[in-house]
């Protein structure tokens, strides 16, 4: 391979044959250049779909029960249970490192909220602070509920926007103000809007502990809503969810006696489970491109053994004299694959700086929502290029080795 | 230098056999001029093969200077042409995108001297054949006659024991013919071994033994009054 006489017979060939030399390079050229397009505008794609996501950020998960579906421990299917206080709490100290924002909720559907005169159907949320961050929501004026609020179950509420504009006429402050809740006083600290639209403003907010004990609900709560701690990239956000989904699941199945198998009573809304199928798509853009990358380099491979059968049958007199004049096979088979390997090396290395170069110039300038800065591992890039070499060169050892095998004497009469 | 004996060699042709040689003896000494005749199909251009380890025969012995020649594999049939003989073909086989210099080299390359030093004998010998300024020449760019003894010092340069030409003169005129068979005759004046095989009588007579082959058999094997090629020119 470093043998220098070997480089000046090949240089001598190549400069000889320019056409020959130069067609094989372009096809091994382009199609390494269409693959690293192909595997950049891929990421690309990913870059940009996971960004409209990672926007959002809304990595929410809600719990809720219904009744059960399968017997378990002689408890018929069809039972009602309801989460309680204790679950909450357990859940709190044992995932105090993932969670970032967590509620309880009690709710009471349809309660009668009035105000002096006025008066309407609203829900009541009974809640923890964390639930104005998980919904999103922000005040107008006032505070939120707070964690001491929960403490001392203060008879505080948090008005919706709605509930305000509905129930205090002429631009009243609601601040301080006593309004009833199914007939109970409870004092007004604050209002809120939330962007989820004006049904989430139809509600009112209190601490979810005097909601319990002022609404008969003893230790239960309806549902339990959390947020968990922004992680570094979106494949570990949702392997982290997913985690955390399954240790809850299987912490409430096994306090409240309901069989591991049954995946009714149990109600599980992740967020990020959306955007997985979203990135399940990506994966599918990737492998398709994937696919059609490595046909590509198929096709390059195919192309250049053509090349070299044609170059091995055209060069079949050359040969033959070589070996009369006493070339032994093996400098045969030696100088048609050194040549081959050279020449797809070059060219290879060529579409795949050219690819490159392409993805850098072009690349910052596309902006859509869906392709944010293309690019490519370029390990994977040389790596494919080192396959299209090695394949290249598997391809043109057999017309080689068909060729070293040629008797001079046939080769020799081909006239 | 050289001994055959009971040489045969049949080829195949679809599903009939053809006996080319039937039985050949045959030997000569070093510093010998043979001609090989014969007409198309006598076996003549087969013979030439198997000398040059370019064919391999069916059945017999060979000694190339008192080398036995049988059972070689690719590897030392390549080594021994290289080491013992020099071609000279009618259709000439120059690679047509070396220089005359380049394809002078050729065969020592194959033996593995360096460039400096190959470039050097090569040179010398395209001297000998008097085509020194023609060294950078393409094939192409050269005549018929040029073309051959281009060949002649290809043949030469790798120092065989043996030169073996297969009709030489079969694409050139006459006068190129007589220019040619001068050159062979100067080489052969040398000490070196040529065999040629020709069907050109006047060829044949300028050589120092002519063996007669027909159907596969030599039937006439003599020695000649050499005609000097220079007297006719």
């Amino acid at each position: 391979m470093f043998n220098i006489e070997r480089w000046q017979e090949i240089f001598d060939t190549i400069r000889k044959n320019k056409l020959r030399t130069f067609l094989t390079g372009l096809s091994v050229a382009s199609g390494i250049f269409i693959l690293v397009i192909l595997l950049g505008v891929g990421q690309g794609m990913q870059n940009g779909i996971s960004q409209e996501f990672e926007g959002d950020a809304s990595n929410s998960i809600w719990v809720w029960t219904r009744p059960t579906s399968v017997e378990y421990k002689g408890l018929n299917p069809g039972r009602f249970f309801s989460m309680t206080n204790e679950d909450f709490d357990f859940i709190h100290k044992t995932n105090e490192e993932v969670i970032e924002y967590e509620s309880s909720r009690v709710r009471i559907w349809g309660a009668v909220i009035s105000y002096k005169k006025e008066s309407g159907n609203y829900r009541i949320e009974g809640i923890h602070p964390g639930f104005q961050f998980i919904e999103n929501q922000s005040m107008v004026s006032g505070r939120f509920i707070n964690q001491q609020d929960i403490n001392e179950k203060n008879k505080i509420v948090a008005i919706g926007n709605k509930v305000k504009e509905a129930l205090f006429k002429n631009d009243e402050d609601p601040l301080g103000k006593y309004i009833r809740l199914n007939d109970i006083p409870f004092k007004v600290v604050g209002v809120y809007t939330d962007k989820g639209g004006e049904r989430e403003e139809e509600q009112v907010s209190v601490p979810s502990t005097t909601a319990q004990q002022v609404f008969n609900r003893g230790q239960t709560i309806s549902n339990l809503s959390y947020t968990l701690k922004p992680e570094k990239d979106f494949e570990t956000a949702v392997a982290k969810s997913e985690e955390f989904v399954a240790t809850i699941t299987s912490y409430l199945k096994n306090k409240h006696i309901i069989a591991p198998t049954d995946e009714r009573a149990i109600g599980i809304g992740n967020s990020l489970e959306q955007a997985k199928r979203f990135y399940n798509l990506i994966f599918m853009i990737k492998a398709f491109f994937w696919w059609v990358g490595v046909c590509t380099i198929i096709a390059g491979v195919v192309g250049v053994s053509n090349i070299m059968l044609i170059i091995v049958k055209e060069r079949t007199k050359e040969i033959g004299i070589r070996k009369a004049i006493g070339a032994l096979p093996s400098s045969i088979i030696g100088m048609i694959l050194h040549e081959a390997i050279f020449v797809t090396a070059i060219a290879g290395f060529t579409g795949l700086i050219f690819g490159l170069i392409l993805l850098e110039v072009v690349g910052p300038m596309i902006e859509t929502d869906f392709i944010s800065s293309p690019s490519v591992n370029f390990n994977v890039a040389i790596t494919t290029v080192f396959i299209l070499i090695i394949a290249g060169a598997i391809a043109g050892f057999f017309p080689a080795w068909r060729a070293a095998k040629i008797k001079p004497i046939v080769a020799l009469r081909d006239e | 230098m050289i001994e055959i004996k009971d040489l045969h060699k049949s080829y195949q042709m679809g599903s009939n056999s053809l006996h080319v040689l039937k039985g050949i003896n045959f030997s000569v000494k070093e510093g010998e001029l043979v001609a090989i005749m014969g007409s198309s199909g006598s076996g003549k251009s087969t013979l030439l093969n198997i000398l040059g380890m370019l064919d391999e025969a069916d059945s017999g012995s060979y000694f190339l200077d008192n080398l036995p020649i049988k059972n070689l594999n690719e590897k030392i049939a390549a080594r021994y042409r290289n080491k013992f003989l020099g071609f000279i073909f009618q259709s000439f086989n120059l690679i047509n995108y070396k220089n005359a210099l380049d394809n002078v080299a050729m065969p020592l390359y194959y033996q593995g001297i360096k460039r400096k030093e190959r470039t050097d004998k090569a040179l010398h010998y395209l001297e000998k054949v008097g085509l020194a300024d023609w060294a950078t020449h393409l094939p192409n760019e050269l005549s018929g006659g040029q073309k051959q003894r281009v060949a002649i010092a290809r043949a030469l340069a790798s120092e065989p024991k043996v030169l073996l030409a297969d009709e030489p003169t079969g694409a050139l005129d006459t006068k190129t013919s007589y220019e040619v068979l001068e050159l062979i005759q100067g080489i052969n004046d040398e000490g070196k071994t040529i065999l040629i095989v020709t069907h050109e009588e006047d060829i044949a007579h300028m050589t120092k033994r002519i063996v007669n082959l027909k159907d596969g058999i030599i039937i006439n094997d003599g020695t000649v009054k050499q005609v000097r090629a220079n007297s006719y020119v």
